[in-house]
């Protein structure tokens, strides 16, 4: 069971914080095809500054150390925190790059008008190759991981010895669920997460972006910058979009990037969109379809209840079957939701002041 | 329009604005090129001018000399290769523009084209030509293919008909659930209890009668070469014209194909229609026809052209599918949409821009070959020219320089807006006042 919630949190939480970018994004009202892009971009520029971080004296410093202490070497130690801090510098820099990167959909949709879907097609194929391009020129072959073939968890992953207990210590199920061999970047996310709900639902910035998604003539007639809410949007929605992808690339890949985030972007759309473009039920929606990766990754050794048994092995579904589920899903809920489906009314429509 | 000056016409504007979308792809690229080059001290300048030789001439690049330098000339292979390689993607962008005619976005190319390669190489496999003659085996497997990805590709299409669903939501959906669907029927046919199913008696009999490429076991997850049944596309002498290339007839059906289409769009009642529902869905009603079924006709058939371009790839018979495809589209089905857009949507400039993406594709294997660079800076051209003619209508409109608001007001007129220039003029005025 710990490691089912664990797993699922997994893949919950980039799903979840992607499929935000996309809710800002889209209810400033412009469609953001792009969030698998943008993932890869910040799977890319977030795994590349790891490399890059790692060869600061006082990062390698603390990972000497901490492997020390986690052979038992040492009595007690802070590397773990230095190195923790290097993580969220990492975050950072993916953020600020899936920003930067996003800016090409702003500037082709919002100043230019252009069409918005391959708008954000084009950024799905530009960020594929030129991650690719630049990992095969930096390590010679299709993956790139951190430097000397350490992996992201013995860096980064929190263990209970940190805070002092005994690597034998049973911390019950809460403890050894979300305390013991976790990531702070799925923590941080989740804060991330109710932190940019908030702000879009309770603050005076967050009711104009909104307005701009539903009616921007109106919004305009307001005295609101249309084209500036518009970018901030899509900023926003990029900086959310490159933290997931690191947060995916180093949580469930090992701190790898290969180019490819296996559809999460896309994955992430259908959650918006199961999740009507509201944060709470998106929320569900991304522990819902985490829940489904999942099992899909790894349904011939999970033991839900102890006993021993791999009951999902048992009933013999392909792991195919759970790996489309949450698309087909999504089909189902927009078939049946059509008629009342709450997506921004504006979305996808440049915005253009004489049009009323 | 056609007594307008040659560089006012829509057409030449198109043109213009398509070719200045490649070189600035292109010159895009090189600059990545030259940066990294000089960025990367085993690259230096010298590399990095092979590698931009190679981005604008590199489909007649042959070797590097005994000093080391490239050398230039007619390849034969490479031509052939590319004729080759453009096959497939000349029939993803025939899928894309015959959808856009009905202002729909085929995003869903790939899962049309995984479907197709899966009832194509099921068809081709499972008869054995022992018994039925090896062209008609042919025959049945493309159609099969070209039935199964109609089928996929109606399912946005009714989706977008009756319940009006964004067909690019809906595409996107049906791609990934056709990358899992296929591994996972393969899976089946290849591992379960169904077995027999496919069996070739004429070169080898294999124990268990899957799909599953047990000859050549190095490899593994590869589906046989339709060869292995004897079923391939005829040649036609294509390879004693370009000798050492894979280029098959299947290239001239593609043609074939595009002209059909193309007729099909321009002189028929039924490319009307499609075109009408594609201006304005409602008026086109209002005139009576049934634009729901249009709409569904329209993605089937792109759902089929996309699912032939698969067919005429795997039946060369010298091709290799790998069936593992759950966590990766094929790259063919997206690419089908910067050569839509390169070719403005026109059946025919879709052969030009299908082997024009094709040599791109020849120029990567260059690169990896000869330099240090690899192919995928050519996904980067491509990716380029997809965002620039997203805003091809602002290119187009600084070409015709000051008179651009009418030329691009009437254009955007022919294609798309019922609104008359006068009336845009006057509601921008109107706004302003």
């Amino acid at each position: 069971m710990t490691f089912l919630v664990q797993q699922t949190l997994l893949f919950a939480i980039p799903l979840m914080i992607v499929a935000l970018a996309g809710v800002f994004s889209e209810r400033s009202g412009i469609i953001n095809l792009a969030l698998e892009g943008i993932m890869i971009m910040g799977a890319f520029v977030g795994v590349l500054s790891v490399r890059l971080l790692q060869s600061v004296p006082a990062f390698q410093e603390a990972a000497r150390q901490l492997a020390e202490f986690n052979a038992g070497n040492i009595e007690s130690s802070s590397a773990w925190l230095t190195l923790q801090g290097m993580e969220v510098l990492c975050m950072l820099i993916a953020a600020a790059a899936g920003a930067i990167f996003s800016l090409l959909l702003s500037y082709a949709s919002i100043n230019l008008k252009a069409d918005q879907t391959i708008g954000g097609t084009a950024l799905n194929l530009l960020a594929p190759a030129i991650s690719l391009f630049l990992i095969r020129i930096i390590v010679n072959q299709n993956t790139m991981g951190m430097e000397g073939g350490a992996g992201g968890a013995s860096w980064f992953l929190i263990r209970k010895t940190f805070f002092g207990y005994d690597s034998n210590a049973d911390l019950g199920f809460l403890g050894s669920t979300f305390l013991d061999k976790t990531y702070l970047a799925t923590y941080l996310t989740i804060i991330v997460f109710v932190l940019m709900s908030i702000f879009l639902y309770k603050t005076r910035f967050g009711l104009r972006l909104r307005s701009c998604g539903e009616n921007p003539q109106a919004a305009a007639s307001l005295g609101i910058n249309v084209f500036k809410m518009r970018y901030a949007g899509v900023t926003i929605s990029g900086a959310l979009a490159g933290m997931g992808g690191f947060v995916y690339a180093l949580t469930t890949q090992g701190c790898t990037t290969n180019g490819d985030v296996a559809g999460f972007g896309f994955l992430a759309l259908a959650v918006m969109i199961f999740g009507n473009w509201k944060p709470l039920n998106i929320a569900l929606g991304a522990l819902l379809f985490g829940l489904f990766k999942c099992i899909a990754a790894s349904y011939s050794t999970l033991d839900i209840n102890g006993d021993g048994r791999f009951f999902l092995s048992e009933i013999g579904v392909s792991s195919y079957i759970y790996r489309l589920l949450p698309y087909v899903i999504t089909l189902i809920v927009l078939a049946l939701t059509s008629k009342s489906s709450r997506a921004p009314k504006a979305e996808g429509i440049p915005y253009d002041k004489g049009m009323r | 329009m056609n007594k307008s000056p040659l560089l006012q016409r829509a057409g030449t504007q198109k043109l213009i604005a398509s070719v200045l979308s490649i070189v600035i792809g292109l010159f895009f690229g090189s600059i990545l090129v030259l940066i990294v080059g000089l960025a990367t001290s085993d690259i230096g300048a010298k590399g990095a001018w092979d590698g931009i030789r190679l981005i604008f001439i590199g489909l007649f690049s042959k070797s590097r000399d005994a000093s080391g330098n490239l050398v230039f000339g007619m390849n034969t292979t490479n031509v052939g290769n590319m004729l080759f390689r453009a096959t497939p993607l000349i029939m993803t962008g025939l899928s894309v523009a015959i959808s856009q005619k009905t202002g729909l976005f085929n995003i869903g190319a790939p899962g049309q084209y995984l479907m197709g390669t899966m009832a194509t190489l099921m068809i081709a496999l499972s008869i054995p030509s022992t018994s039925v003659p090896p062209f008609l085996i042919w025959i049945l497997a493309f159609l099969g293919g070209c039935i199964a990805g109609a089928l996929w590709g109606a399912i946005p299409g009714m989706l977008k008909a009756f319940l009006n669903i964004n067909e690019v939501i809906a595409c996107i959906m049906t791609n990934w659930i056709a990358a899992n669907l296929v591994t996972w029927l393969f899976d089946i046919a290849s591992f379960s209890t169904i077995k027999g199913s496919f069996y070739c008696q004429t070169k080898w009999k294999i124990a268990d009668g899957t799909f599953k490429n047990l000859i050549e076991n190095t490899k593994s997850g590869y589906v046989y070469k339709t060869t292995w049944n004897n079923v391939a596309t005829p040649k036609l002498g294509l390879d004693k014209v370009f000798p050492g290339s894979q280029v098959n007839a299947g290239i001239l059906i593609a043609i074939l194909i595009a002209i059909v289409v193309f007729i099909i769009i321009n002189k028929t009642t039924f490319g009307f229609q499609l075109k009408a529902c594609g201006s304005n869905r409602h008026a086109a009603r209002y005139a009576g026809i049934k634009d729901r079924a249009n709409i569904i006709y329209s993605m089937a058939i792109a759902g089929a052209l996309a699912a032939a371009g698969a067919a005429l790839y795997y039946l060369s018979g010298n091709t290799e599918f790998n069936w593992h495809t759950d966590q990766t589209l094929p790259a063919i089905g997206f690419n089908g949409i910067p050569v839509a857009l390169l070719a403005v949507n026109n059946p025919v400039g879709v052969i030009f821009s299908g082997t024009f993406m094709a040599m791109l594709n020849i120029i990567g294997t260059q690169l990896t070959k000869f330099t240090a660079y690899n192919e995928y800076i050519t996904d980067v051209i491509i990716a380029a020219i997809v965002y620039l003619s997203a805003f091809s209508l602002v290119i187009r409109s600084l070409i015709s320089g000051r008179k651009k608001k009418v030329a691009v007001v009437n254009d955007a007129n022919a294609e798309k807006n019922p609104v008359t220039p006068t009336e845009a003029k006057t509601e921008k005025g109107g706004a302003q006042a």
